[in-house]
């Protein structure tokens, strides 16, 4: 094994041992609560810094795929009666297809344009949530969605959800990491680096993108299929663009191109707004104002800030 | 009514609302040619145009014509301001970052417009006294004309400014490559500034103009802004002709939709034109731009 990747499997124990002794300390329903949330965010923006950190693609429409992976686990287990392990499935692959069908064409341009596409894609999903009412219960939202169970226990406390979410988030990070590590992952880094010696040695720039966006797409559709049989109802204002915009704004706080800084964006800016709830009023203007300091100053996230000062070659937090 | 005056009433609402997509797409485009960075603040610049005009008409009490072109140029240097306090200050010039503090901007714009103006609906009187007139068996009322008139004038202030001034001239230059642009003496970071400031008073134009049709308040903006941003994509991103072109052509089609189909998805016909212009015609429909590949 690498040096790099005892570094970050060792930091990976490191996580798992914390989260395993975190529940001893915190016993308040509440806390558990914002800890889930801040779990589920994390495997989306994991899966969304393969895209952005990596393949140097940016999607505004992710908390449309988390919506799709959410909307569709429910409504198959909801109305249908699925078995809600399959039903998280079929939402995945139902969502991956989505996400081919939508990266297929817009890959093929220019960054900017991904991130038009993607915004345009999130918007026309949330209007059909909002008016589909007869299969998604409208603006008021989808409710009775059973909770998963494991070895025939139901998950439906939040203490047993804590479990089944930060199990999640590991199994996403080792997987990201071996992606990362993989031909794809060096195919990316390669693009990044120069997209012309990258082209000129053979790399299949346009496939490699696709693969990840839709890899990426996966990531936040399990998180929303979680998400759905955690709380047992959704509505479409917890998926409209200005989730995609706080999910991409997490990537890039903790810092892109590292799946440390998705895990420290998510942590840090998930609980702010509850934070910031004592000082309603003023909210927003915190918010945007905190997000606007950071990226003027602190471009490359916090975990990119950290690396700078640490060590100036040798690339990436693993 | 008959079918083919049903027809025109949707033509001449679809002509007026796409109009004020046009001022938001030419902001759009504005400071995309000068930064290449697409301002998600635009949108905010219509909610801050109508607010203002509502403080200046209702709360100081000035009659329209000086209420309207002080809340536009108000608008200007909030625009000129946050070119200058945000973009120009950023340690990246990368330009996923500084969409993102436009992002954050527009997040801490919204936030100060609730705190100052509050959350519920204001109204703004129509520009003048509401006669209904006939053309074609269509009703038309003055502040259709109103909104088309003046965005005719907006346009031709545009191609001037830009054909024969010297400032004009000087911002095309640097749009076009700044570098040799900066060697002649031209001040890049100040034609950005004229950049934000002109698409600050395109917005805040808009916002005037389309608050006695719709709603006012804090986040009118966001969904017209993103609409605006449809139509600049529609014409061709970044072309002045595109972005009118493609305003004018989004109106029409989301009129007709919400008209001859159904109103009920109107508000996603502007993304699906969008999703398929992206698809079949990533240049737009005048533009030849989009196969930029890296």
């Amino acid at each position: 094994m690498s040096a790099s990747g005892k570094h970050f499997f060792g930091a990976l124990a490191a996580l798992a041992a914390g989260l395993a002794l975190l529940p001893l300390a915190v016993s308040n329903p509440y806390y558990l609560n914002v800890l889930n949330v801040v779990a589920l965010n994390v495997l989306v923006v994991t899966g969304l810094n393969l895209l952005i950190g990596y393949a140097g693609q940016i999607s505004l429409g992710h908390a449309a795929f988390f919506g799709l992976g959410a909307y569709i686990s429910g409504i198959l287990s909801g109305s249908y009666g699925w078995e809600p392990w399959l039903s998280l499935l079929a939402a995945a692959l139902l969502v991956a297809l989505v996400a081919l069908v939508l990266g297929l064409p817009t890959l093929r341009l220019e960054g900017n344009y991904l991130v038009m596409a993607t915004l345009g894609f999130n918007l026309i999903v949330s209007v059909f949530m909002v008016q589909l009412d007869d299969i998604t219960g409208g603006p008021s939202g989808y409710t009775g969605i059973p909770s998963l169970s494991l070895f025939g226990q139901p998950i439906a406390t939040d203490l047993s959800f804590y479990w089944l979410a930060w199990g999640a988030v590991i199994l996403g990070l080792i997987l990201a990491r071996n992606l990362v590590h993989s031909r794809v992952g060096r195919g990316l880094k390669a693009l990044h680096e120069s997209p012309l010696a990258a082209a000129a040695s053979g790399v299949p720039i346009e496939a490699y993108k696709v693969k990840v966006f839709v890899i990426s797409a996966v990531y936040a559709s399990v998180a929303g299929s979680l998400y759905a049989h955690y709380y047992g109802i959704i509505t479409p204002a917890t998926f409209d663009i200005f989730k995609s915009v706080e999910l991409v704004t997490m990537c890039i706080v903790g810092g892109m191109g590292s799946l440390w800084g998705g895990l420290f964006g998510a942590a840090l800016l998930t609980p702010l707004p509850q934070l910031l709830a004592v000082v309603e009023e003023y909210k927003d203007i915190f918010f945007g104002g905190i997000l606007l300091v950071l990226l003027i100053f602190l471009p490359q996230g916090l975990v990119g800030w950290l690396e700078g000062k640490r060590v100036r070659s040798g690339g990436r937090a693993f | 009514m008959g079918f083919g005056d049903q027809l025109m009433q949707y033509v001449v609402s679809g002509l007026t609302t796409g109009a004020v997509y046009a001022l938001v797409a030419l902001g759009f485009c504005l400071i995309y040619n000068a930064t290449r960075v697409v301002n998600f603040a635009q949108g905010d610049f219509l909610s801050l145009g109508g607010l203002m005009a509502y403080s200046l008409f209702v709360g100081a009490g000035l009659p329209m014509v000086l209420a309207f072109p002080l809340a536009v140029v108000a608008v200007a240097l909030v625009g000129a301001l946050m070119e200058r306090l945000t973009i120009r200050p950023a340690r990246s010039r990368q330009v996923l970052v500084l969409i993102f503090i436009t992002i954050a901007a527009s997040i801490l714009m919204r936030g100060i417009f609730k705190h100052l103006w509050g959350k519920q609906a204001l109204a703004l009187p129509p520009l003048s006294p509401e006669v209904p007139l006939r053309l074609l068996g269509a009703t038309l009322t003055p502040q259709n004309l109103w909104v088309l008139g003046i965005t005719l004038v907006a346009i031709v202030a545009l191609v001037w400014f830009f054909g024969r001034t010297l400032t004009g001239k000087a911002m095309r230059a640097t749009a076009i490559n700044p570098t040799a642009a900066a060697l002649m003496g031209i001040d890049s970071h100040r034609m950005t500034m004229y950049s934000f400031a002109l698409a600050g008073a395109l917005g805040a134009l808009a916002g005037v103009l389309i608050t006695p049709i719709t709603s006012l308040s804090y986040n009118v903006g966001v969904i017209i802004g993103l609409k605006g941003f449809a139509a600049a994509v529609l014409g061709g991103y970044g072309s002045f002709l595109g972005a009118v072109v493609g305003g004018l052509v989004l109106g029409l089609v989301e009129s007709l939709t919400a008209g001859l189909i159904s109103s009920v998805y109107k508000d996603a016909v502007a993304f699906v034109v969008l999703l398929l212009v992206l698809f079949l015609r990533p240049g737009g429909l005048l533009g030849v731009g989009g196969k930029e590949r890296v």
